[in-house]
């Protein structure tokens, strides 16, 4: 049976090529895996290598041919011939354009009502979470540099490891890529790690198995494989750190799908959303901010607290501008709001909580009312978390705007070191006022 | 007979307390496997060739005894985790071509319904956990698998497969250190085909002796003819007994060789066409199991038929990834997030 040898595709974007030379004659005999032909493409040229078995019995297209198209017959393999052959290539035909709508976000469900409370600091808030998950499900485990016997380099972690022992509390080495890799294969197998950076900073040596490997999985398996897992740790300025120790990551991870970004401000934000977190089947960045650590707020006592991933909270009620923060900027906008109350202006702040999926309805309502906005974060400006925000307004309720939105931002620097220059180069309360008086 | 006569011959890669060889049954289900990578991938080639395939595609041809010698040494509930030159692994594992074939065709009957394509396919059945493109990034994942092992403590091992290319990779190295202090039950296998990409082992990498990159931290490690199933499964034998018996991971060099280029646009301007053909001749993997079963005394109607039943299932893969539909457009949604 004759076979018909084609034009091949040499590389994912050839469509034609020249067949530069011959290698064999009519009436050679050909073996699976000999060089036959010589072809040019716009990358290289490349040699062909016949995939069947038999004689040359015709050459089609001429040595020295340019523009022969991929799929065009370009010889004849004869009798002796040992595969079948090769079925031709439907010609392409181009898919009907289907419209394919993002889904819609669900409707924002109430929050819960928790009646008592009592203060406790972000960081017992954060020890509490993780030890209240510990104990329901045994396959959740901390690791991280210094989490067991130093008690956790900024002491979230502490007396866990006493409670728990060394097989759930690990000591990780310094190295950032490999226990994030790994952590991310132990989820993949359905365990359900919680990885503390010491800071959000070295995570940027493990960013490729955040991202490539935790984020992606579940799209590129086709839903055959999860990565329940929680990456959590400060992140952003702390004090005086300089600028590698100084840098917030928000904007970074929102941009990607198959990530969760949560950003809690209080001690029940920690508390609510890491126990949250832990239980969600998706991976989970937790940005947390070294100096909210050691602040203290009222926090729900009910065994059962937690709070809903992708919700925002109304932390002040306001009818003139919004202001919309996350992590220690809503501390920042409310020390704002209290400031333009004196100049009569009714703030209203909002507390992203979380950034991804981000709870744009609560925003755009909140827009609705008081028709200005100024939105507020540590990091940079360039494709930070203000400027989607602000772009989302624009879309869904730009005709309510009486005035552009406004953004406050850290400056376009690294960090510096210096007191002064430091200060300087993070948002301000008064940068806020100052911007929501451009507004009116 | 001058393979076998080579094989014997590097002798250092068997173990002293080696049986004679696969017995016949194992040895003919070592054929079978091997050919059926060799007859897909060729078929994978066909068909990217004709445009059905696209992007990248790695083909497996010439390593296929590295990962079939493995799997007959391992048992259910062991894990694998390799790169993006996975075919050969997946179908080793026991997935279906039809499935892999119509991934690779980028269609909703495909193992990961055509969202992944051919560096990125899983199935948690057969504990496969993919097919991975970030040059060294499995290594990490499947250290974590093998934690998962010790962390609830069965006895089940990961074993992680990589190319001599990601043996230079950082992590690679942060891996070995966790798993040994961790003690973790990992076979890691490099699959030293002489060649990362364009990149000869002697232009990447100062030690040419790869079994010993795991020596700083104590892995017990051996350097095998990969092109040999039997040298192969015999080794993984003893990676596998030393990872249950709680020792710590394992490393396995094997020496293998890959006859088709890195990917399918590879001009292959780095080595001669006569050093392929030297392999292809004298230290083919399947060659060489076929000439054993011969001198077993294997009639060649049994071979025959068994070449028959691989062209068969590799043609039918062919055509179910042609005939399998295309992805709905609503499947660009699903499956970013676990829902709930």
């Amino acid at each position: 049976m004759a076979t018909e040898i084609l034009m091949p595709a040499l590389s994912p974007t050839m469509t034609e090529g020249k067949l530069s030379r011959w290698l064999k004659s009519v009436g050679d005999m050909v073996r699976a895996g000999d060089v036959i032909a010589e072809i040019e493409t716009d990358k290289a040229t490349m040699e062909v290598e016949a995939v069947d078995e038999g004689v040359l019995s015709a050459i089609l297209v001429p040595e020295g041919a340019e523009g022969v198209a991929v799929n065009t017959p370009i010889a004849v393999l004869g009798e002796g011939a040992t595969a079948s052959a090769a079925p031709r290539a439907a010609a392409p035909v181009a898919p009907a354009p289907v419209a394919v709508a993002a889904p819609v976000a669900a409707a924002p469900v109430a929050e819960k009502a928790w009646r008592a409370s009592a203060p406790l600091t972000v960081r017992e808030a954060l020890r509490d979470a993780m030890a209240a998950e510990m104990r329901a499900n045994g396959d959740v485990f901390l690791i991280g540099e210094e989490v067991a016997q130093y008690q956790g380099a900024y002491k979230v972690s502490q007396g866990l490891l006493d409670e728990f022992g060394a097989r759930r509390v690990i000591d990780s080495p310094i190295t950032e890529h490999g226990f994030t890799g790994m952590a991310v294969g132990a989820a993949m197998n359905g365990l359900r790690p919680i990885v503390e950076f010491m800071t959000f900073n070295f995570a940027m040596q493990a960013i490729d198995q955040i991202i490539n490997s935790a984020a992606k999985t579940l799209y590129m398996s086709g839903g055959q494989m999860g990565c329940p897992i929680v990456f959590r740790g400060p992140n952003g300025a702390a004090s005086r750190v300089g600028a590698q120790h100084s840098q917030c990551y928000a904007s970074w991870y929102a941009h990607c799908p198959g990530l969760k970004v949560v950003a809690p401000w209080s001690s029940a934000d920690a508390k609510g959303l890491l126990r949250s977190a832990i239980r969600d089947p998706n991976p989970i960045i937790f940005l947390e901010n070294e100096i909210l650590y050691g602040q203290t707020f009222d926090c729900p006592t009910d065994p059962d607290f937690t709070l809903p991933i992708g919700k925002a909270k109304i932390e002040r009620e306001g009818t003139d501008v919004t202001l919309v923060a996350f992590s220690i900027m809503v501390g920042v906008a409310l020390k704002a709001a209290d400031a333009l109350a004196e100049q009569g202006i009714s703030a209203e702040v909002i507390n992203l909580r979380t950034l991804r999926p981000l709870d744009i309805d609560t925003v755009v309502a909140s827009v609705k009312k008081t028709s200005r906005v100024v939105t507020l974060e540590e990091g940079w400006p360039f494709a930070g978390i203000g400027a989607e925000i602000n772009m989302q307004i624009v879309e869904s309720c730009f005709d309510w705007l009486d005035a552009p939105p406004g953004r406050v931002h850290g400056l376009d620097v690294p960090l510096p070191y210096a007191a002064n220059l430091e200060k300087l180069a993070l948002p301000q309360p008064d940068w806020v006022v100052a911007a929501v008086r451009k507004l009116f | 007979m001058a393979q076998a006569a080579e094989t014997r011959k590097r002798g250092k890669t068997r173990l002293t307390n080696e049986p004679e060889g696969l017995d016949r049954d194992h040895l003919l289900r070592a054929y079978r496997d091997m050919l059926l990578i060799r007859r897909f991938e060729e078929k994978a080639g066909q068909l990217y060739g004709m445009g059905l395939i696209g992007g990248f595609c790695h083909l497996y041809i010439g390593q296929e005894a590295v990962v079939v010698g493995i799997q007959m040494a391992l048992g259910e509930g062991d894990q694998i985790i390799t790169s993006y030159r996975d075919h050969g692994h997946m179908l080793a594992t026991g997935m279906e071509a039809r499935g892999v074939m119509a991934e690779l065709t980028g269609r909703s009957g495909g193992y990961s319904r055509g969202k992944g394509g051919s560096m990125h396919m899983f199935s948690k059945e057969r504990n496969f956990f993919g097919g991975h493109g970030i040059v060294g990034a499995q290594v990490s994942l499947g250290t974590g698998l093998a934690f998962s092992n010790a962390y609830r403590s069965t006895d089940r091992v990961c074993v992680t497969y990589f190319g001599d290319g990601a043996s230079n990779q950082g992590q690679v190295f942060e891996s070995f250190n966790l798993a040994a202090l961790l003690k973790l039950p990992c076979i890691y296998v490099i699959e030293n085909n002489k060649y990362g990409m364009g990149t000869s082992v002697e232009r990447s990498t100062a030690s040419h002796d790869l079994s010993k990159n795991g020596a700083p931290w104590g892995i017990a490690s051996l350097q095998v003819d990969g092109m040999d199933v039997d040298a192969v499964k015999h080794a993984a034998d003893a990676a596998v007994a030393h990872c249950r018996a709680g020792k710590g991971p394992f490393l396995l060099e094997m020496k293998t060789y890959r006859y088709r280029g890195h990917s399918m646009s590879d001009p292959g301007r780095y080595r001669s066409r006569e050093e392929i053909q030297k392999m292809r001749s004298e230290r083919d993997c399947i060659e060489g199991a076929r000439h054993r079963l011969e001198t077993l005394g294997m009639d060649e109607a049994e071979i025959k038929r068994i070449d028959e039943d691989v062209k068969r299932i590799v043609q039918d893969a062919a055509d179910f990834a042609q005939t399998s539909p295309e992805p709905d457009a609503a499947e660009l949604w699903t499956d970013i997030l676990v829902e709930g």
